[in-house]
Formats: structure tokens, sequence, C-alpha cells
């Protein structure tokens, strides 16, 4: 049985050798057609040079247009930032704010985009202000649900009143799925001691985090087990992360659109240690979820000071995963070398 | 993130009156210049002054001043930016090179600065 649920990838998850410029745009879309992974989302300014300062080139958004269609695949969303602290010294008014959310939402329908994704940080009231030109342009307005909000987080509740009290159905929300971190991730205790974490530190931490207890506890106890520098940040994590549940999207499926199928590290047999996707997949199954699930790689931030991050074939191995939690027949394959350039 | 590509190996040249080398933003989206707040660099352990950095990409040169208010250009995502320091130059040889740059990201509770330090050398 296939699912009604697409896969994609957010091309974010490339960066590590997007950055360095071992993978070409062509690199990354091809891989994640061929792993079938067909909705490519992308931060608009990480894959075009120039945007929003100096504008993108013509030339950069056709050759998007025409590998989107030689790989047969999607544009699912560009993930907009709008840098409301670009002025040393004071935020953007709200009126240059709203102004900048309406070029972002006229890039999008640009590169032929559903979605645009809002930071978390943008007030609703600039994402309703925009909402009528982005119903012009047949585009929605997502808010990225991310840790530590939540969507019982009354921030994010005043988003969803927001957002029914316009009437407008081009405002919506893009969960990010590292919000239902079930355990702490492997790769990040494995990076804290490497900073020098003491090991009975690392592990009580780890405990203290299967055991729930609350973040500041655990900061005390640490400071108490005589934890200084990466202990403490190590602790602190836990008030930025929560295994939050995710049966709380099913409040919200009207206006889910997009997921960010975040990790931080897919193991060999093609386990994400860290956030429960089969529960996820349960989830937004029982909600009726008919949109993509794109991969996002965020795992190379936390192991890139020991090895070189492999992003392919950890997206890869996601994908294998993804495919099977939602009952496809083939397995996820790469066919053609990814990566274009040698390394440094 | 990438906070150990930022310097670009083998990349310090001599320049009229200083020395230069290719530098990298560590960040996943590159930054409008304006939110560019410093860029400090060490050469041997001896901080160089803020007066005497430049920052250059495609063609055009700021003093770390003038970013400030520059809205209309930016430092691209792994976009190779020529850091000159007009210190009066280096002697030829191998050189420690700390590249620190502080920046303001709208969303974030806190104004990150990223360093990387490594070796160079300067051809005679």
């Amino acid at each position: 049985m296939s699912s009604a649920i697409k896969r994609g990838v957010s091309l974010y998850s490339y960066q590590n050798e997007t950055f360095q410029g071992r993978m070409s745009l062509e690199d990354c879309i091809r891989t994640s057609a061929e792993l079938g992974a067909k909705g490519i989302e992308i931060i608009g300014e990480q894959t075009f040079w120039g945007w929003p300062e100096y504008g993108a080139a013509d030339a950069d958004v056709e050759t998007w247009h025409r590998l989107i269609k030689q790989y047969d695949c999607v544009p699912v969303s560009h993930d907009f930032m709008l840098d409301y602290k670009r002025y040393k010294g004071r935020e953007m008014l709200f009126a240059e704010q709203v102004a900048s959310v309406k070029k972002d939402i006229d890039f999008g329908a640009r590169l032929g985009m559903k979605y645009i994704r809002a930071l978390v940080s943008i007030s609703p009231d600039v994402l309703v202000a925009a909402a009528p030109h982005a119903e012009e342009k047949g585009i929605k307005i997502l808010i990225e649900v991310h840790a530590p909000l939540h969507f019982d987080h009354p921030w994010i509740i005043r988003h969803a009143e927001a957002f029914e009290k316009s009437g407008s159905d081009a405002l919506g929300f893009l969960p990010d799925m590292g919000m239902f971190l079930f355990s702490f991730p492997p790769v990040w205790k494995e990076k804290f001691m490497r900073l020098g974490v003491p090991k009975t530190i690392a592990d009580y931490v780890e405990k203290a985090y299967e055991d729930r207890v609350l973040s500041e506890y655990v900061i005390l106890n640490v400071q108490q087990m005589g934890g200084v520098g990466p202990a403490i940040a190590m602790a602190e994590t836990l008030r930025h992360n929560a295994a939050f549940e995710p049966k709380r999207m099913l409040d919200h499926m009207g206006r889910i659109h997009n997921i960010h199928g975040k990790f931080y590290q897919m193991t060999e047999d093609y386990v994400e240690p860290s956030i429960p996707y089969d529960e996820i997949i349960k989830v937004l199954q029982q909600g009726g979820y008919q949109g993509y699930i794109c991969s996002e790689y965020e795992g190379n931030r936390w192991i890139e000071d020991a090895e070189e991050p492999d992003s392919v074939e950890q997206v890869r191995r996601q994908q294998v995963m993804l495919a099977r939690l939602l009952g496809e027949a083939e397995v996820p394959t790469i066919k053609t070398a990814p990566i274009s350039v040698a390394a440094e | 993130m990438m906070d150990n590509k930022m310097i670009v190996e083998g990349s310090l040249q001599s320049v009229d009156g200083g020395f230069s080398f290719l530098g990298r933003l560590p960040y996943y989206r590159g930054l409008g210049l304006s939110m560019i707040e410093d860029i400090q660099v060490t050469v041997d352990g001896e901080v160089q002054p803020r007066e005497s950095v430049r920052f250059a990409v495609r063609g055009q040169t700021y003093t770390l001043d003038e970013m400030e208010t520059v809205y209309d250009n930016r430092w691209n995502f792994g976009e190779k930016a020529t850091i000159i320091v007009l210190n009066g130059g280096l002697a030829a040889g191998d050189h420690t090179i700390t590249f620190a740059v502080r920046y303001r990201v709208s969303y974030l509770p806190f104004v990150p600065t990223t360093k990387d330090t490594k070796e160079l050398a300067l051809a005679a």
C-alpha cells in the first residue's frame, strides 16, 4: 500500500557539500529525484546567490526550472528569512516587514513554489497583512513550528488564532519534527564529550532527558556535579528541546501543508535514534496529511569537528526509512555519483 | 557550522600595504553585509586594528564601518570573500591566522561570533 504522503528533500540537508562547491544544484536535485524524493524545498538565499539583497539572476532561475523539469521534480517551498534586524540599532517597522514578505511571496511564485516558509519569530500580524498578496499569487505562507516552540505554546496559539480570524487559507503551519525529540541525540552527547564533558555528567544528562526531568533541575544538578562550560551548555540544550507529542499536530491538520523531516543522525539500520518517525507517520496518516515530508539533515554541525559529514548518505538512509514507513515497495537508491567535486 | 572551513587553505597572499586571504561565512545561508558587525583578524597572536581590515566580494571593497550600511550586497552562502589587512605586510613563511566574524541574525536571541584558526604559508 502506498501513502498519500509524499517524500521530498530540503536542499539545506546538503549544506556541507554545497557550501564547499562539491555538489551543484543539479547534483542536489538529481540525487533527491533518484531517491524518489521529488519534492524540492530550498532556503532561497542559500540556493540563489544575491537573494534578497541584490536579487536572483534570471539565468539561475531558468536553470532551476530546467532542472526541476528534467528530473521530474516538484518545487515545494522557498524558506525565507526576513532579516528584521537588517538595520543596526532598530528593527524593521511593520510596513517594512510586510513589504519584505511580499517580495518573498513574489520570489516563491517565480520559482513555482506552493509555499513559502516563515521563521517562527515573525509576528502573526505581519503574516496576516501579507496574506491577501499570497492569495493573489497562489502561495501559502507557512510558519515553521520549531523547538523550543510547539503547538501548545502561547506564541503558536496566537498565530493559530490570528490565522482563523483572518479567514485566509493562505496562512498555515510547517512543523519541524525536531520538536518531537524523544531521546537525547547520540551525536549531541558525543560532541559534548569531545568538548570535555565528563562521561558521568554526559550520562546523567542523557538519562535525565529520558526521564523527562525539568531542564532547570538538570542544569542545577550538573552545576552541583562540578559541571562547567560545555557541561552546562549540554544541560541547557534541555531548555530548547523537549519530547512534545506528535499527536498535538492533529488539531491543526487543516493548516499543516509541509513537514520538515528534521534528523540528526540515521544509523546504518535506518533508524533516527532521537525522533520517533514511526509514531509521527502514524499521526500524519491519522490526520489525513497529503503533503510532503522534506528531509532536513542537521547532524552535520554536530559531527564536523570529528569527521567530514556525508550528507547524501544520511539523506539516503532517511528516505529509505520514510519509504518503508509509508509502505512503498521500492527501496530508494542512488544511481549516479552525487558528488561532482572532491573535498578540499 | 562549517567553522573549520572559514579560512580557505593556501589563500594567503601579499597585497599592496598588507596581506589577504579568502574567508567564508560559517552560516547556512549567507548574510546581507549590514549584518556583519565585525571581522577580527589575528596574526601570530597580534590582533589587527578594525580600521586596517577590508572586505571584498565580486570586485567591491568595503571598510567594516562602510559595510554596516550596505543593504544591496551580501556575503553569499559559501562565497569566498577576500579579507584584506593593511598592516604594512607580512614576512614570507608560515603564519597563524585567526579569523573571527560577529554577525547579527534576526531570529537568534544572541549575537554569535565564530572563528577559525589556520596555519597559512606566505610565498617569498
